[in-house]
């Protein structure tokens, strides 16, 4: 820690975080890159703040660790299993690629190997943090490419481990025996033995026995304690404390706490890799930088550029959709925590020396600090350029034969593609056009012939048919693009009868506005079909139940067209919405008061059913009609 | 109002307010129709002129797909109307179930009868059936053993307890098998009917009956605790 008072430290941290971080999220570049300003702002070549980096790294080093624990968590060992093709494929692929690559590029400049090989090694690895960080904001953990990532990240974390354990090996003066690597490596295989069996036998029940003490923050110590446990233990045989705690959290991930240990563990993890950043930020040792600025952007440059194209590869054979190659090579092209560590262990076993220890770790730290800004470049740029070309290049062809159906489909997403099914079931091909690449490659392995179009397109309508066809189904989910078509098709093919899914009320408005008629709500019937079933779960009748869901649904499309005028005006909009609310609410009160009075009378005079027919005959008829005249 | 698209179910059967002829008309399968939906059609098209009067058609089923009737839209059609033609197959010796509803939530107690159920009092009110078995098996020697007229008293004492004069129903037997002729001429008599309304020749012999009094304990009373609301129906039925 700070020389300065605990208070002081903590100030500092924590205010250059608190500003750092909102604004760099403002300017849209991510909480990671606004931490490592905060900490070069804070930092020995800043604002002098803090003059020691190290134990502040050390320290928040564990934010890592708590990462790691957290991924574990997610990753449930049958999912692990299935994963374990790209882990040990892809991700070794990546790492001793990229790694031989850069050992050949070294040694080619003339370094020496081993130095070499523990700069490619270090500079191979990438950062996990910030890349499950990148993915979990974009929420892209479950695309193809956000797995790669985690598999590649995953396979990097268990590598660190024989890494880190053949370093010392490497170094110039040969004075471990060769018996005490024998004897670390069968310790090495005891505790992770002892965490296996430890997660199974030992950590449930404690955990169980904890939990029913009630003492909330007692559970969270535990859990931290857990960690800090396995983490203290993987450390004290040599190995990674990351890779500990991972293994923790697999083993945890099927237990019953699994979500409190998650929601307890997450603000420390998050604070403390928040710190970690920072320190990384603090400890970019500008005096290294400065003094040979341009070795350290050829290696920066260098190895990115070597990493990508080993990555880029990757991407072209696992394959991955292009639109995401750019997120997935910039991911796992930077540098990572790992090679800090490899670099200090190196340094320690005087493998390399402290100023090449240092440009190095410059090096990493600068190209995680360039990766948000080579994200939010490539979001700019490249992605719209490589989704576009994934429309145009993919295998798919846009539709050029005239098409001659009574129907189009324009849309063929989740509600495209009832709509479509229940036509085919009836003996009716559409004609179904669809912009995404991906989708249509999906449906046409159902064996949909969905053609690639985009609907907005006069020509591309022609095409389809639309002049000739009968019913235009508009399906479209965007409903800039969606209006579009409407606009469009009314103009162009008046006799075109559109039916249209309105993805919210001012959708609706929208489409009314342009004259189309056929309009549904894409959750009014799912939602009704729920608000039945609730109804019958309090005991309603089943038939009395869908009565008056039908009976609230032409209340509510009516009232849709009582408020189309209003639209514009939000206070009138809200005005004849609640009074419209308000006369069918009294209404169903009034039926339901009367319902129960004629029970009342029913049941009293239970033996009057012999004396007039028609009396018990229109019982069930509701009196709907004197309250409704 | 139907509960799907507004607008255009109800697009060609829009009610003209003060028409003077509803027909309400019901067949759970008008695509395989043969009869009723010429018949409906018929209806329909006849021209708007001077004598003749205002038809308005109710097609139940391309109404209220879902089942849900606009009883309130219902009502105000009929209490404006003189005659009111019930159109239907005649489907296991009765109508169609979506017009048995709308008895049901139409013809209400306390409108169309019951204590000030007076709306439909002095109308007419006239069958136009089809059947599928011929003529011949509606007698006790064939397979339907009864005659037809044994199977009308429902529709006879539903119209007399709404105060309807019920007319001489039209109705087509063997309506699978008729002869293109037969057909033409059914519904050549079914247009000119409906042109003529109200001078058919016959109409001046058939006479009002009086509603059957339902005595006041034979259905709980709707506001028995209000004693505003004297037991009027014998009084009232001798109009």
């Amino acid at each position: 820690m700070e020389h300065g008072s605990w208070l002081t430290g903590t100030l500092v941290y924590l205010a250059a975080a608190v500003i750092a971080v909102p604004l760099a999220r403002f300017l849209g570049l991510g909480s990671i890159i606004g931490y490592l300003a905060g900490g070069i702002l804070i930092g020995p070549w800043g604002l002098k703040f803090v003059t020691n980096p190290q134990d502040m790294l050390h320290f928040s080093e564990f934010g890592v660790v708590l990462m790691l624990f957290l991924v574990g968590l997610e990753l449930e060992p049958k999912r692990l299993w299935q994963l374990r093709k790209p882990i040990f494929g892809w991700g070794s692929v990546q790492l001793f690629g990229s790694a031989a690559l850069m050992l050949g590029v070294g040694m080619l400049f003339g370094m020496d190997w081993r130095i070499a090989l523990v700069a490619a090694l270090g500079l191979a690895m990438s950062s996990t943090a910030i890349g499950l960080g990148v993915l979990g904001e974009r929420g892209l953990m479950n695309t193809t490419s956000g797995q790669g990532v985690l598999s590649v990240s995953l396979l990097q974390d268990v590598a660190a481990i024989p890494i880190l354990a053949l370093l010392p090996l490497l170094a110039l003066s040969h004075e471990k025996a060769e018996g005490s690597a024998w004897v670390s490596a069968a310790k090495a295989i005891g505790v992770i033995a002892i965490i296996v069996f430890g997660g199974r036998l030992l950590i449930r029940p404690a955990l169980r026995w904890i939990a029913r003490s009630a003492t909330p923050e007692i559970f969270t110590a535990a859990s931290l304690l857990l960690v800090v446990a396995t983490a203290a233990l993987m450390q004290t045989v040599g190995l990674s404390m990351a890779l500990g705690a991972f293994l923790a959290g697999v083993l945890l991930a099927e237990s019953e706490y699994r979500r409190e240990l998650e929601t307890d563990i997450e603000p420390f993890k998050g604070l403390l890799l928040g710190l970690f950043f920072i320190a990384v930020g603090m400890s970019i040792d500008f005096a290294v930088v400065m003094a040979r600025p341009l070795l350290i952007a050829g290696i920066v440059f260098g190895f990115l550029l070597v990493k990508a194209v080993v990555l880029w590869g990757m991407g072209r054979g696992m394959p991955l959709p292009k639109p995401e190659r750019p997120v997935f090579i910039i991911l796992l092209a930077q540098g990572g925590e790992f090679g800090f560590v490899v670099f200090q262990t190196a340094a320690g076993a005087d493998v390399i020396d402290a100023p090449t220890a240092s440009l190095l770790v410059a090096a990493v730290a600068i190209s995680m600090l360039v990766t948000p800004l080579l994200l939010v470049a490539a979001d700019k740029w490249l992605i719209p350029l490589l989704a576009g070309q994934a429309k145009k290049k993919s295998n798919i062809e846009e539709l050029h034969d005239p098409q001659h159906q009574a129907v189009i489909i324009a849309g063929f997403g989740r509600y495209g593609q009832v709509v479509g099914r229940m036509l085919y079931a009836n003996g009716i091909k559409p004609t179904v056009l669809d912009v995404d690449a991906e989708q249509i490659e999906a449906m046409r392995r159902f064996g949909w012939p969905v053609f690639y179009g985009d609907a907005t397109r006069l020509d591309m309508m022609r095409t389809a048919g639309a002049a000739t066809a009968r019913v235009l189904v508009l399906a479209i989910d965007d409903v800039a693009q969606s209006i579009e078509v409407a606009k469009m098709v009314r103009e162009n093919f008046p006799d075109l009868t559109i039916v249209a899914r309105a993805r919210n009320v001012q959708h609706y408005f929208e489409l009314h506005d342009l004259g189309v008629e056929m309009i549904e709500r894409e959750t009014l019937d799912s939602a009704l079909m729920s608000a039945r079933s609730v109804l019958e779960q309090l005991g309603w009748e089943r038939h009395q139940a869908r009565t008056l869901a039908l009976r609230f649904r032409r209340h509510n499309v009516d009232q849709l067209a009582k408020m189309a005028p209003h639209r514009k005006d939000e206070a009138k909009l809200i005005a004849a919405a609640k009074q419209g609310r308000q006369q069918l609410e009294s209404l169903f009160a009034q039926e339901r008061d009367e319902a129960a009075k004629r029970e009342a009378r029913v049941g009293w005079s239970d033996d009057a059913d012999t004396r007039g027919a028609p009396a018990i005959e229109n019982e069930t008829a509701t009196s709907k009609a004197p309250t409704l005249t | 109002m139907a509960d799907t698209p507004i607008s255009v179910l109800d697009a060609p059967t829009r009610p003209s307010p003060g028409a003077d002829v509803v027909v309400i008309t019901a067949h759970p399968q008008m695509e395989h129709s043969r009869i009723n939906r010429r018949l409906m059609r018929a209806a329909r098209r006849l021209p708007a002129t001077e004598s003749s009067p205002l038809i308005v058609v109710r097609d139940l089923y391309s109404l209220y797909p879902d089942y849900l009737i606009d009883v309130a839209e219902e009502q105000a059609l009929l209490a404006s109307a003189k005659l009111i033609v019930w159109q239907h197959p005649i489907h296991w010796y009765s109508m169609p179930p979506l017009m048995k509803l709308w008895l049901d939530d139409v013809l209400a107690f306390g409108w169309a009868y019951g204590p000030g159920g007076i709306a439909l009092r002095g109308k007419d009110l006239w069958l136009v059936a089809t059947t599928g078995g011929p003529e011949e098996s509606y007698q006790p020697t064939s397979y339907n053993r009864y005659f037809f007229s044994d199977f009308l008293p429902p529709y006879e004492q539903t119209a007399n307890l709404c105060g309807l004069r019920f007319l001489p129903p039209l109705i087509l037997h063997g309506a699978h098998r008729a002869e293109d002729a037969e057909v033409e001429a059914h519904l050549a008599v079914y247009a000119q009917r409906l042109a003529s309304y109200p001078n058919w020749p016959e109409l001046d012999e058939l006479l009002y009956e009086l509603p059957a009094l339902i005595p006041e304990d034979a259905r709980p009373d709707e506001d028995s605790d209000d004693a505003s609301d004297p037991p009027r129906l014998a009084s009232q039925g001798a109009d």
